[in-house]
């Protein structure tokens, strides 16, 4: 079995967002970099798959040269292969994007093979855009499954399980080669080992120059919402507390 | 909880220091303190919060590892301490030469017990240790790890019980008032404090503090990157914090400890990366916590592997995960050494940082004292934050040199080893002369100083073995043989010094001599003309400094102190300067070159270039002229540090190379060497058993105990008097002795020459211990050719502090027999200063 998954460098969010002076960007000084929550569990779904099935799994992104750190990550948790779509940083459009993935996956099936299953997380965590999977089944001419929150193999075929609008579970049976973007909770991601670390530092990654064919879409500007910043409240000293901590436990769901 | 209006002081910062500043203060019974910090109790953000918070005890440094021994103590009191024990391992033979050099500084500074281990002990200590990777271990079961959050949390609860501490968490400090050179009131988003004490205990932060009131705190804040790997199998069943002792893998630059169940694994090996105070994130904008930045792998990485080699059993389990992994922010400085103290540029504003959890609450203790009366128990004068020029004080200074710094944090550090960054900062008149004499520069106080001369390389067959070659590598490691032979030129003939590195002040106007009176324990009213060697006491008759003073003029003073000195000294002087300005304090130090022309034939070159009367009788000895010399108009003081006849020589720094040329071409046929300051500084010094301050003066210990002590005490009141009168009554506890060495064969049949530092032991190998508790060690050790002996200065208990005492010296493991040559101050060489006096 073979499988794709592709991930999207992005800032790692947690404390307050600020933009670039000219609001194009999300100023990135304070930040690490990371993928989506459901890419994280795309990767772990790969490595599952390969783990169940035999095979090899190969993760892509499509991005500047600093986005090799995400293939690593990928390959520090048991993905086998990477390939760099290597771009200058700027940031590359949905149609951009998945007509560049499209043609290395091409490329990339011409030399080693179809891609049974292509994971991709059900959106990206910065634009949230939700359309490079289905983009890039589209233009393979395959069929997709998006938002999957269970995935099975089974004799050529793929089982996929998908929360249905307003509540239900769906479960589609697809052919492979097939397409499935994925959402968090499908799994629970691993932690990299050190051993797991050692060995992806040692890996080749793949370097393709993607063509840009030029944005059609154009971001004008970035806005922030308004909200609060992270604030800490002191709900008491001591045992006294104890009362406050349930009701908060409480409002929260947790208790 | 609204904030006060008015505080005697302001503590801003609540990590463990500023937590053990507001406790100590109230503790000493300060009122009316407020204790803020810019995020929430406990933890307020800074860098307590993802300290590692364990304690090696044993440095070096005996200034570091009292204090840290003091934390320690403070820690166990707040029982918050938690003992594992903790091992350095080896695994080069360097590295186990050094760890037999840190069982002998364990034994200088009292910390026991510590021992050397085999692999295999190690791996019964710990047993998931892969023994093969190593070559021992140096041992200390008192090593532990402490709750440094809990700790803040007891002393912020015990200052409120009494009565003395108000705190205010979620208080940011947006500005410091000061009013005529003095703090006057905290700026905070939540409202103005008045206060005349502010102690600037920010870590990372604090010289975007400091900034606010015009002082400068040079630090850098700079990355420590460590990462947690588990859950680990092999400690399912370990209970609590941690079972097993920690393990510094020193030659890998890292560390590893048990955490509960998880490991922890932290680094010191990456680049340095230095962050700009500005760029730290506030506490809304950062991910984690402002100084928990995001961890950046690619530095790290590398050093995976030597985790893996050490702990394969833990870390090569592929179950097992890296959890959390951070590029924890902490504070480096230039020197390595915490900055506590009074900013020199603004009174009442305190500087208590660049201090690790280690050191915390025995820094606080410090603080607070200094604070309270001005005399804190443990000296901190190597982390005086006044020790610093300006040019120390830059950007350019901090960041090179914590930079360089940062790979040595468990580097193995000779005690002579040089700095490589910023050179060339600070270049005496003479320099362009010396490189043409192949001088091997050393820095002093950012002052490129010749050691030795290249030049000087031929002397070495005109006087063989008198200059006591050393064989082993780390004895010779910075020293040359020239060195020796330098000094035997100079007893012989004549030698010229460069001394620019002087820190040199004048103290003028109608109150300048009562200033300086009630300055100096020697009497100041002296001759103009005279020239007076003099310590200086605080108030509790300790020893701050010791300097040379000329009397220039009825109203007119010059001070000349050790340039590693100068910026702590002025500060001292400047703090007491008299209110009405009847006294004025001037740092000439940048205005003067000196030059020192010593030797039997020094008055011959003399004579040669001056038409000025420079005999005995005109110019006799402890006495300054003013001389002519080829038209340079220079201050000439006949003294010497290196007990020789013979001059300092001052003149106006522009005119230096002139002086110098004229010296020389006069000394040329009286066979003129330039002489390093390893002659001046070290083998001169030591043959005339010459105290130096740091080495064998400092507050730690009296004037009575170092053998200063004179005959008489002026009447005049001065600084610190009432207590040196009672020091005078008592039986001193120590005292300060010359010793040598008497066979300085090793185990392996080599001669080994000691550098200072070392434990002085009984015959066989008892440490010996003054009543008020102090080790004795050596103070200063270095050759001493002309009498044919390696020197060591050592203070000893009165019952050993006999001529004649046989004792011992660990050195590198093993013991080297030593006798006492001297009891008190007396020179070995030339004793009743003839010499000098000729």
């Amino acid at each position: 079995m073979r499988v794709l998954v592709c991930v999207k460098r992005v800032p790692t969010t947690g404390g307050r967002i600020t933009l670039t002076p000219d609001a194009q960007e999300i100023d990135t000084r304070f930040s690490g970099w990371t993928v989506s929550p459901h890419e994280e569990c795309a990767v772990e779904e790969a490595v599952r798959l390969i783990e169940a099935h035999g095979g090899s799994s190969t993760v892509l992104t499509l991005g500047p040269p600093a986005a090799e750190e995400q293939l690593r990550d990928a390959l520090a948790v048991g993905v086998d292969g990477a390939v760099l779509l290597e771009t200058d940083g700027s940031e590359w459009d949905p149609q951009e994007t998945a007509a560049a993935i499209a043609e290395a996956v091409r490329g990339l099936e011409g030399t080693g093979g179809p891609f049974d299953v292509a994971l991709f997380g059900n959106e990206a965590a910065d634009t949230g855009g939700y359309q490079v999977g289905v983009r890039v089944a589209g233009a393979l001419g395959r069929p997709c499954v998006t938002g999957a929150k269970g995935l099975e193999a089974r004799d050529g075929t793929l089982v996929v399980r998908r929360e249905a609008p307003g509540g239900g579970v769906e479960v589609l049976e697809v052919p492979m080669p097939a397409v499935v973007t994925v959402k968090e909770g499908i799994n629970l991601p691993r932690y990299p080992s050190v051993p797991g670390r050692i060995r992806a530092r040692k890996k080749e990654v793949a370097r393709i120059a993607p063509q840009r064919r030029g944005p059609r879409l154009r971001k004008r500007r970035l806005l922030l919402p308004e909200g609060e910043g992270k604030r800490a409240e002191v709900l008491g000293h001591g045992p006294e507390a104890a009362d406050r901590i349930v009701e908060v436990l409480r409002s929260v769901g947790v208790l | 909880m609204t904030l006060p209006e008015e505080a005697r002081v302001v503590v801003v910062g609540g990590g463990i220091v500023g937590n053990s500043v507001a406790y100590h203060l109230a503790r000493l019974g300060w009122k009316d303190i407020v204790l803020l910090d810019k995020g929430p109790f406990p933890n307020p953000g800074g860098s307590t919060g993802h300290a590692s918070n364990f304690i090696f005890l044993v440095d070096h440094n005996k200034e570091m590892t009292k204090v840290t021994l003091d934390s320690v103590r403070q820690y166990k009191e707040l029982g918050v301490f938690t003992e594992s024990g903790g091992i350095e391992v080896a695994r080069t033979p360097e590295r186990m030469e050094e760890l037999k050099r840190r069982v002998a500084s364990a034994r200088s500074w009292g910390v026991e017990p510590v021992e050397l281990l085999t692999p295999r002990e190690v791996k019964e200590l710990v047993p998931f240790i892969n023994e093969r990777a190593i070559l021992g271990g140096f041992y200390a079961p008192g090593v532990g790890v402490v709750d440094s959050l809990r700790a803040g949390t007891l002393m912020r609860e015990e200052g409120e019980r009494l009565g003395a501490l108000t705190v205010a968490p979620n208080t940011e400090v947006v500005g410091i008032d000061v009013e005529r050179g003095r703090v006057v009131r905290v700026r905070t988003d939540r409202g103005d404090i008045r206060t005349e004490a502010v102690a600037i205990c920010c870590g990372v932060w604090s010289p975007r503090v400091a900034r606010m009131a015009g002082a400068s705190i040079p630090l850098t804040p700079a990355v420590h990157q460590m990462i947690d790997v588990g859950p680990v199998p092999l400690f399912e069943k370990t209970v609590g914090e941690i079972e097993y002792p920690i393990v510094r893998d020193v030659d890998r630059n890292m560390y590893e400890r048990q955490h509960g169940s998880e490991f922890e694994i932290g680094s010191y090996a990456h680049r340095p990366i230095l962050v700009d105070p500005d760029d730290i994130p506030s506490i809304e904008e950062a991910p984690l916590s402002p100084t928990e930045l995001p961890f950046t792998k690619e530095d790290f990485d590398p050093q995976m592997e030597d985790a893996l080699e050490l702990f394969p059993e833990i870390v090569g389990d592929e179950r097992v995960g890296v959890k959390y992994a951070i590029n924890g922010l902490i504070s480096l400085t230039p020197d390595g050494m915490p900055l506590v103290g009074e900013t020199p540029e603004v009174k009442g504003l305190w500087s208590v940082a660049a201090i690790w959890v280690k050191e915390g609450p025995g820094f606080g203790r410090i603080a607070a004292e200094w604070m309270t009366d001005g005399n804190p128990e443990i000296d901190p004068h190597q982390s005086d934050v006044a020790r610093f020029y300006d040019h120390q004080r830059t950007s350019h200074h901090v960041r090179a040199r914590s930079e360089e710094g940062y790979n040595k944090t468990y580097g193995i550090v000779h005690p002579m080893e040089q700095w490589s960054s910023n050179r060339d900062v600070r270049l005496s008149p003479f320099n362009a002369r010396e490189r043409e004499l192949g001088a091997v520069f050393f820095e002093a106080a950012g002052w490129e100083r010749p050691f030795w001369y290249g030049s000087n390389e031929r002397l070495l067959e005109e006087y063989g073995d008198r200059v006591m070659p050393r064989e082993a590598e780390w004895d010779s490691r910075w020293w040359s043989p020239i060195i020796n032979a330098e000094h035997l030129a100079l007893r012989d003939r004549v030698g010229i010094v460069d001394l620019s590195a002087f820190a040199i002040f004048d103290v003028t106007g109608p109150g300048a001599l009562p200033f300086m009176e009630r300055m100096c324990v020697q009497p100041m009213d002296v001759p103009v003309g005279r020239v007076v060697y003099t310590p200086l006491l605080n108030d509790a008759g300790r020893i701050k400094a010791d300097l040379t003073v000329m009397r220039l003029g009825e109203d007119r003073f010059r001070i000349v102190t050790g340039g590693l000195d100068g910026p702590r000294d002025r500060k001292w002087f400047a703090d007491h300067l008299p209110e009405d300005g009847s006294a004025q304090l001037f740092d000439a130090t940048s205005a003067w070159c000196t030059l020192g022309l010593w030797g039997p034939r020094a008055r011959d070159v003399l004579t040669a270039v001056t038409p000025d009367d420079v005999s005995n009788q005109a110019f006799p000895f402890a006495t300054c002229r003013w001389l002519e010399i080829d038209g340079v108009r220079a201050l000439a003081s006949r003294i010497s540090y290196v007990g020789e006849l013979g001059w300092e020589i001052y003149a106006p720094i522009e005119q230096g190379a002139r002086l110098w040329d004229v010296l020389w071409a006069a000394g040329e046929p009286h066979g003129i060497v330039p002489v390093g300051i390893g002659v001046y500084g070290t083998t001169a010094r030591l043959e005339k058993c010459y105290r130096a301050y740091g080495n064998e003066l400092e507050l730690e210990y009296t004037l009575v105990e170092a053998g200063l002590a004179r005959r008489t005490v002026k009447d005049a009141d001065f600084v610190g008097r009432d207590a040196y009168l009672k020091q005078r009554e008592e039986e001193p506890a120590a005292v300060l002795c010359t010793l040598t060495v008497d066979d300085h064969t090793s185990s392996q049949g080599v001669q080994r020459y000691m550098l200072g530092r070392e434990p002085v032991l009984t015959r066989d190998g008892r440490p010996l211990e003054d009543r008020e508790g102090r080790r004795s060690y050596v103070t200063s050790a270095g050759s001493g050719p002309s009498v044919g002996k390696h020197i060591l200065l050592a203070y000893l208990p009165p019952e050993h502090a006999r001529e004649g005492e046989e004792l011992a010296v660990e050195y590198f493991g093993d013991r080297y027999p030593v006798t006492v040559a001297v009891a008190g101050n007396r020179p070995l060489f030339d004793p009743d200063n003839a010499r000098m006096r000729a």
